[in-house]
């Protein structure tokens, strides 16, 4: 097809800019020093200190994985940083304290913290290099005994919450990442809704890279207690770097009996370039548990950016009549990778999970889904449904499924479906024949295709997912 | 309107149209006939401008423009219009957001102002009517699940909202019940006036019961072996194409 479309490809990464603010930073390497040092910045008890250390010596034992079906030079844990903070970040009373470099910053990616304090509908967290720059809206939230905070802040002022739910998810031992995760996290956020409250706006992160070399490793812990219910989403950005920059963090999600929590992420870092130089591994482990009875977990999320990305959002549905739910949408073009997928561990009786995944490959990019359905002994009645669609742009790219189910109850249900289809020339020259051009038509076809996952996101992500989806693939078809 | 002058066209180094010359004027509608492969739809595909078809000799010129030199859907946007004889499926896409897409591409292309989704709707609610459908079909899928009629039906509503300048129906009669053929060709009729030409590309005669051409041309091995009347038409019904095919193939020959 035309070769103007093909010039499209290069088309910059926006958001690709560096801030320049004074950093904190400790120097390179990993060691119990390093891990006591990090800890006690940040001011943390006891209890918190033991954990990260216990994590450490756990992580030495362990060697990084290699099962996924991605390809990457060795990491270099030992050149890494792993604090790096800006440098005026105390802790603040309120926005107003914050670096104006930083909330410019912000303003610059479209989320403006000012703004964000005046207008109702979302309330943000905003993390940078892994440190909490401001969390808007609380006042409104308190008055809901909502907490929404940085997950520091949440160590010191909600210690007994911090010490009850963390890793209760995802273990300190859980795997290689999450082992240093859980060493040396340096922020991320923490939110709880109290029983029987509906948190009446929905809560936000947002995760921008900015230091050289720098691990970035967050931790976020959401819990929402009996029968309540909240929305979570979270969006994240880099700058261009031609190093490989690591991500490793670690979400846990709790919802106790009745509870809902619904958690969406458009990821979009930095890719690295169309040679394939540079970009963000983002290896990130993701669980949530439906630990009460009809309680709900939701993870929805749409993955454009990284060069690497591995990652399973799962969910332990432990509560009878528990829900689980992931809706996936990802995306890979250039040289990109993705291993991604879920696992839903079916544990109480009449549980019920739900995957749609659509993984759309163009340009060299390989995507594989990577999905595990688990049903144990007692889990009377359970329900799965699974679609996986791939379509394809292009004929350098790949697609790959690797769809495990482990049933040990024979009352269980479960149904896969799976599709694997071409994005058409036929399809391309029908939209071009009515006028709309192969840009369009092709960001419109994909759309069509993660349509299911698409109404599943919050209104303002569904718009700037779809546009990203448009910007991802701009160049794709020539 | 459109001057087309010997004209050569074909796939890979299959030759299909072996010198198409015709010239269409604004306010006529010519039917082009001929048995299966005598490359009917390829000429309805090459003058849309299908990039699977490669043009090896000939010129095309639309309303003085050189058509063959324009993008697919630059000659959309200049009111080129294909009814599809199978039309693709867009899974996920509505029919509205579709066509209002393209009927805004269209606009912009021409300097007119986009339309908003409400404007848009008042605007198709007429044209509904047209083909006999109602506003189900524009939140469905673009010809996803349709029945091969809906499709059809569902090409001259697109048409209508389009309103082109030159359409070309390539075998829009073909699968469609005496009922649905009756609704299509009104369509099409209704749409007809003295600014816009129709080509309408067919194997059988009866959808020319309905459409009344000005001139039916009968295209067999690549060429154009007769062209007459719409009384043409008949004389094929009754005789069959052998006739012509031979005569077609010892032009070649």
């Amino acid at each position: 097809m035309s070769s103007g479309i093909e010039a499209l490809v290069n088309r910059e990464y926006a958001y690709g800019f560096v801030t320049d603010v004074e950093t904190d930073t400790v120097p390179p390497g990993l060691n119990e020093d390093i891990i006591r040092t990090i800890s006690a910045k940040k001011n943390e008890p006891e209890f918190m200190l033991e954990w990260r250390l216990k994590a450490y010596r756990r992580w030495l034992t362990m060697k990084e994985p290699h099962w996924g079906n991605v390809r990457y030079p060795a990491i270099d844990y030992n050149s890494l940083v792993y604090y790096s903070a800006p440098k005026s970040v105390k802790p603040l009373q309120s926005l107003d304290e914050v670096d104006p470099e930083l909330l410019r910053t912000y303003e610059k990616l479209g989320i403006s913290l000012n703004e964000q304090k005046m207008l109702s509908g979302v309330a943000v967290d905003a993390i940078f290099d892994s440190v909490s720059v401001g969390t808007t809206m609380r006042t409104e939230l308190s008055k809901h005994g909502i907490i929404f905070c940085s997950f520091g802040e949440a160590v010191q002022n909600h210690p007994e919450l911090v010490e009850k739910y963390l890793g209760t998810v995802v273990p300190h031992s859980d795997n290689f990442f999450a082992a240093l995760n859980a060493a040396v996290f340096s922020d991320g956020s923490f939110a709880y809704v109290p029983k029987g409250v509906k948190c009446p706006m929905e809560l936000s992160t947002y995760f921008r890279i900015n230091s050289k070399n720098t691990g970035q490793f967050e931790r976020t812990l959401i819990i929402a207690d009996e029968g309540a219910s909240v929305s979570y989403l979270e969006g994240c950005t880099a700058p261009k770097r031609d190093e490989n920059q690591l991500h490793a963090a670690v979400v846990e999600l709790i919802a106790l009996d009745n509870a809902t929590v619904k958690y969406s992420t458009v990821q979009n870092w930095y890719a690295g370039d169309a040679q394939g130089k540079g970009g963000i591994y983002n290896f990130v482990t993701k669980r949530g548990k439906a630990a009460g009875v009809n309680s709900k977990i939701s993870w929805t999320q749409v993955e454009t950016g990284s060069a690497i990305t591995w990652k399973y959002p799962s969910v332990i549905l432990q509560g009878d009549n528990s829900v689980g739910e992931f809706y996936s949408v990802a995306v890979v073009n250039r040289k990109q990778q993705a291993d991604t997928g879920t696992k839903m561990i079916h544990i109480g009786k009449n549980t019920k999970s739900t995957i749609v995944s659509k993984g759309i490959s163009a340009g060299e990019g390989n995507n594989s889904y990577r999905g595990l359905v688990r049903v144990l002994p007692k889990a009377e009645n359970a329900r799965n449904y699974t679609q996986c669609d791939s379509m394809l742009i292009g004929n350098k790219c790949g697609a790959h499924t690797f769809p495990y189910i482990e049933v040990q109850n024979n009352t269980a249900t479960l149904e896969h479906e799976a599709s694997t289809s071409k994005i058409g020339e036929d399809q391309i020259f029908y939209c071009k024949q009515r006028g709309v051009s192969a840009e369009h038509a092709v960001s419109m076809i994909v759309s069509g295709f993660c349509r299911e996952v698409f109404k599943e996101l919050p209104m303002e992500f569904a718009v700037e997912a779809q546009q990203l989806l448009g910007i991802t693939l701009e160049g794709s078809v020539g | 309107m459109l001057e087309i002058n010997d004209l050569h066209a074909g796939i890979g180094d299959r030759e299909i149209l072996r010198g198409i010359t015709l010239r269409v004027k604004a306010g006529e509608i010519h039917a082009v006939m001929g048995p299966n492969g005598s490359g009917k739809s390829t000429l309805a595909q090459v003058l849309a401008g299908n990039p699977s078809y490669e043009v090896t000799r000939g010129t095309v010129s639309y309303n003085g423009q050189n058509l063959l030199e324009m993008a697919p859907e630059v000659r959309a946007q200049n009111g080129v219009f294909l009814a599809f004889q199978y039309p693709v499926e867009i899974p996920g896409v509505s029919n509205a957001y579709f066509l209002r897409s393209a009927y805004n591409e269209i606009r912009k292309a021409n300097g007119q102002e986009e339309v908003d989704p409400l404007e848009f709707l008042d605007l198709v609610e007429e044209k509904l009517k047209l083909v006999d459908m109602d506003e189900s079909l524009l939140s469905r899928s673009v010809n996803h699940g349709f029945s091969g009629g809906e499709k059809k039906r569902n090409e001259i509503f697109q048409m209508a909202v389009l309103s082109p300048r030159l359409a070309i129906l390539d075998e829009t009669d073909s699968g469609l019940d005496i009922d649905a053929l009756r609704i299509v060709a009104e369509g099409v009729n209704k749409l007809r006036s003295p600014e816009n030409a129709t080509i309408v590309v067919t194997h059988y005669q009866r959808l020319l019961n309905y459409i009344v051409p000005d001139y039916v041309h009968v295209l067999a091995n690549g060429r154009i072996v007769k062209s007459g009347g719409k009384e043409l038409a008949l004389e094929l019904e009754e005789k069959g194409y052998d006739w012509l095919q031979e005569a077609g193939a010892g032009a070649v020959a």
